[in-house]
């Protein structure tokens, strides 16, 4: 066992001396987790769902523990999303209650910390939990299970409809030292219930943490679900996921997966379409400047007949950042009259960046319809000329031709707040600094000419 | 229905399936340095070439097989199998045809290639690659008054060992991967063709490979060099007989193009392909590169690939010079419990250099295919430009398509682009050719043709029409 998981399985040490008296089941799983992270250590370069991805950073990382979740309410207001909703806060992994806003929750609501949940009722959160993404899935959620301890549990009831979205925010503080959180997020949504589901990372700038979190989404019969994911973090931040998705007949899952920050980001995405007419979306935006290393895997897997993916992500790539886009469709035998398209497009604005990407089509049933499509390219310089020809600077023409780019997924994101977070980051991110105001006007004139 | 037609076919008998009963001098199976030292001096080979293949044999030793590839066999025994068998009196090659064998040449009658006929009618020089040791190459003279040197690997040894020495190796590095380093501890037979600056080959080279005499695997190596400004095109061709035992063939092909050279390597491939239930097959490792070296230089791959058991193989170019081009067109149709894991890599070092990948899978039965395909642009690689296509056909429920396409680019200026499709023949289709009046084979036989065209105009005359005819005979084994 190398230096590196042993430092980890010490700090797991250090914490379970206070965890005497939870559920068995609780602490066989945990149990389970460090044994398997113990087996299998960090991954390598050498393991093909990690070629293109080092986890040194982590691995080499000492990381501790937060003791409490005290964040200026004031710094905190700066950074949550401007939306009108049901939030839970934690603060590096730690349930902030102060942060928190649970007024108004309709009935047929449940949403706690993954703590109260275990305190309030363990044997009904204990069936789900880990049934999608098992110790065996990687070691980041081996490593997950053997420190899940906090948390949020969404449970939607038969034919609930939540107006307003649900925010899960995950701060990120720049500490003494840099320390490490393992959230695991639960949500069950009932037959014909539907909600809408933030998930938002965010912190001060200069921490220098590591995220490793796991969720777990069930969609019953005809529940549809629109899951954002906004990943801020601050640039020095850590932050693996990975989001288990179970679709029920007639379900529909729809993922917007924006990764702005982070140093070195890692996301898996897999959606099991186990019933007829389920229906997954993936959208997804990732931005790298500096030298950010963003990677995103998705999955879906057809198991059932008549199910139907697509997916669409945009990639724009600056500096000597590293963009990593695999996308995999896997038909299963049996499962005909399935439809599955995939998109990848990336942008690389310098001539350091680097995009490694890979669409996999795995198809064992013959009544199919498979596309995928991947490009890689750069700014159309012509698009560019036309723009100057109409007096409107290169730095301008680039800013707007690469927002056009985003567009495609941007335009899909319902949330007016995330979309504009996001327009925001991508403009501002451009080596030449320009105001997206600016760039608008300018849009707007150019469509009334 | 079509499915139940395709499924007829595939459980078509193997045409090609027959033994020629040639006493052959085998060595028994096993591999050990003693084995590598006979075939060394069988062949004649200076001291140095004997070194190579140990060094060779010695990094093998260390190896392991490869296990990425979506494939699923046995282990292979490599002491069960024997790694030299030569047509007897070896030392006495005949001259002409009139010397040859005359079961030889009866054998190269029931494949449909009457060797004299088709070499003075097509202008086509064969070096018929028999068991491991070239039995006959004609037209030496013809290409000689060109320049150009076209003869059997053990032969360039002997005659040319400056050029072998200079350029074996250089592009598929012995420990390349486990079976180049075994390709390179025990290679027999293969062709070797030097081009000389600024001639362009007057005909196309072409070898048909047999393998013969049970137990045995072919490693072929195949060495052609294109100097400045030189153009050839060679043609691989291969059938080989009915067989129980699988039969493992682990080729090495490299290709060097300097500047303005422009080499076009097609390949068609129908070993055995199995029996229904997958007993028996070749097993196809091979490992094929091409080196675009000089600047503007072109190397294209075209590949019809229908037998074999177990295909594993990625012609690929590596795209040093500026402005270089590499190309690779493939149709692939497997059936039965073939499987097949193909594709090939283009790596972009070179300014401006274009690369091209068109393939087309057809599975039907219970078989596998898989593409599997990288496409690299390096940072230097300013304006590289590359275009992927692979479209997969599934016949019957039971049958897989899978791609694996890997894209690594780290040039803001490069522009890539890959799509891929997955579909069945569509019962729309069928019914616009069937309300036409005709037949539904007809009918799966036209879309089928049509499906693969854009890889057929790609392959030169001779083997377009093989490579229809093979279509169309597949297709017909559905009558009734």
């Amino acid at each position: 066992m190398s230096e590196d998981t042993q430092r980890f399985l010490d700090r797991l040490a250090e914490a379970r001396a206070d965890r005497a008296g939870e559920p068995t089941w609780i602490a066989a799983r945990r149990q389970a987790g460090a044994a398997r992270f113990e087996a299998m250590g960090f991954p390598t370069r050498r393991d093909e769902a990690w070629k293109y991805t080092d986890v040194r950073a982590i691995a080499r990382g000492d990381f501790a523990l937060a003791a409490d979740a005290d964040f200026s309410p004031a710094s905190a207001a700066t950074l949550t999303l401007p939306i009108d909703a049901y939030r839970l806060t934690f603060v590096d992994g730690i349930f902030s209650a102060s942060l928190s806003q649970l007024d108004g929750l309709p009935e047929g609501v449940s949403l706690q910390p993954l703590s109260v949940a275990l305190a309030e009722n363990h044997e009904a959160v204990g069936g789900p939990l880990g049934r999608l993404t098992g110790v065996e899935f990687s070691p980041f959620s081996a490593l997950n299970t053997a420190f899940m301890e906090e948390g949020a549990v969404l449970r939607l009831a038969p034919g609930t409809v939540v107006e307003k979205p649900i925010i899960l925010q995950f701060l990120s503080r720049n500490g003494e030292a840099p320390v490490m959180s393992h959230p695991r997020v639960l949500v069950q949504a009932g037959g014909r219930s539907e909600a809408t589901l933030v998930e938002h990372h965010v912190g001060e700038e200069g921490a220098a943490n590591f995220t490793n979190l796991v969720a777990e989404v069930i969609l019953e019969r005809n529940a549809m679900l629109t899951h954002y994911k906004l990943q801020e973090a601050p640039l020095a931040d850590l932050h693996v996921a990975s989001i288990h998705v179970e679709q029920a007949r007639d379900s529909r899952y729809t993922s917007f997966n924006l990764n702005l920050g982070g140093a070195l980001v890692r996301t898996d995405l897999i959606s099991e379409l186990n019933g007829e007419n389920a229906t997954s979306d993936f959208y997804g935006l990732f931005y790298g400047e500096g030298r950010q290393h963003v990677d995103s895997h998705t999955l879906a897997n057809h198991n059932a007949p008549r199910t139907f993916s697509n997916e669409n992500y945009k990639g724009i790539l600056d500096d000597r950042s590293h963009g990593v886009f695999n996308g995999k469709v896997v038909v299963k035998p049996d499962s005909q009259k399935i439809e599955g398209f995939q998109s990848n497009a990336n942008l690389l604005l310098s001539d350091r960046a680097e995009i490694d990407a890979k669409p996999e089509l795995e198809i064992y049933a013959d009544d199919v319809k498979c596309t995928h499509g991947c490009t890689t390219g750069q700014l159309d310089e012509e698009a560019i000329y036309a723009l100057r020809a109409r007096g409107i600077d290169r730095q301008t023409a680039r800013g707007l031709l690469t927002l056009a780019f985003a567009g495609e997924v941007l335009e899909a994101v319902g949330l007016d707040a995330i979309a504009e977070r996001v327009e925001l980051a991508v403009a501002g991110k451009l080596p030449e600094r320009f105001n997206l105001a600016g760039l608008v006007e300018t849009a707007v004139a150019l469509g009334d000419e | 229905m079509a499915t139940e037609e395709m499924e007829q076919l595939v459980r078509r008998e193997y045409k090609e399936g027959f033994v020629t009963d040639i006493e052959s001098e085998t060595l028994p199976p096993g591999l050990d340095e003693d084995v590598i030292a006979f075939i060394s001096n069988k062949k004649g080979e200076p001291e140095w070439m004997l070194e190579w293949r140990l060094k060779a044999y010695r990094a093998w030793l260390k190896m392991t097989p490869p296990s990425w590839a979506h494939l699923d066999f046995p282990p292979i025994d490599y002491q069960a199998i024997s790694y030299f068998s030569a047509p007897k009196r070896p030392e006495d090659r005949p001259q002409s045809l009139d010397e040859v064998d005359p079961k030889l040449l009866e054998t190269y009658e029931k494949l449909g290639i009457p060797l004299h006929e088709r070499a003075a009618l097509a202008g086509v020089a064969v070096d018929a690659v028999f068991d491991s040791v070239s039995v006959t190459t004609t037209f030496k003279e013809k290409l000689a008054e060109a320049g150009v040197i076209f003869c059997s690997i053990s032969e360039a040894v002997q005659e040319y060992p400056e050029l072998v020495k200079q350029y074996l190796g250089t592009v598929v590095p012995q420990t390349d991967n486990y079976f180049t380093a075994l390709n390179s501890a025990v290679f027999t037979d293969g062709s070797f063709v030097f081009v000389p600056k600024g001639v362009t080959c007057p005909m196309e080279l072409s070898t048909y490979f047999r393998i013969n005499a049970e137990n045995t695997g072919q490693f072929e190596r195949t060495l052609i060099i294109c100097e400045e400004g030189a153009q050839v095109s060679y043609l691989e061709g291969c059938t080989a007989p009915m067989r129980d035992e699988n039969q493992l063939h682990a080729a090495v092909v490299e290709l060097v193009a300097l500047d303005d050279a422009y080499i076009k390597y097609s390949t068609v491939q129908n070993w055995y392909p199995g029996d229904e239930d997958g007993k028996g097959g070749i097993y196809n490792f091979v490992t094929k590169r091409g080196d675009c070296r000089g600047d503007r230089s072109r190397i294209s791959w075209t590949q019809v690939e229908t037998g074999s058991a177990i295909t594993w193989k990625y012609p690929s170019c590596v795209l040093r010079g500026k402005d270089s081009i590499g190309e690779f067109y493939s149709v692939a149709v497997t059936g039965g419990r073939q499987q097949a894991d193909t594709g090939t890599k283009m790596i972009h070092i070179g300014e401006g250099s274009r690369s091209s990948i068109i393939s087309k899978g057809i599975s039907s039965g219970r078989s596998n295919q898989s593409y599997r395909g990288l496409v690299k642009i390096g940072p230097r690689a300013k304006g590289a430009r590359n275009f992927t296509e692979c479209d997969s056909l599934l016949i019957g429920d039971q049958c897989g398509a899978h791609t694996f396409p890997y894209q690594e680019i780290g040039n803001s200026t490069a522009t890539v682009e890959h799509e891929a499709t997955t579909s069945k023949i569509g019962d729309d289709q069928l019914f616009y050719c069937q309300s036409r009046g005709i037949s539904e084979e007809d009918a799966v036989s036209m879309i089928v043709n049509g499906f693969c065209k854009d890889v057929f105009q790609e392959l030169p005359m001779e083997f377009a029409v093989e490579a229809e005819a093979l279509l169309r005979v597949t297709l017909e084994g559905s009558v009734g």
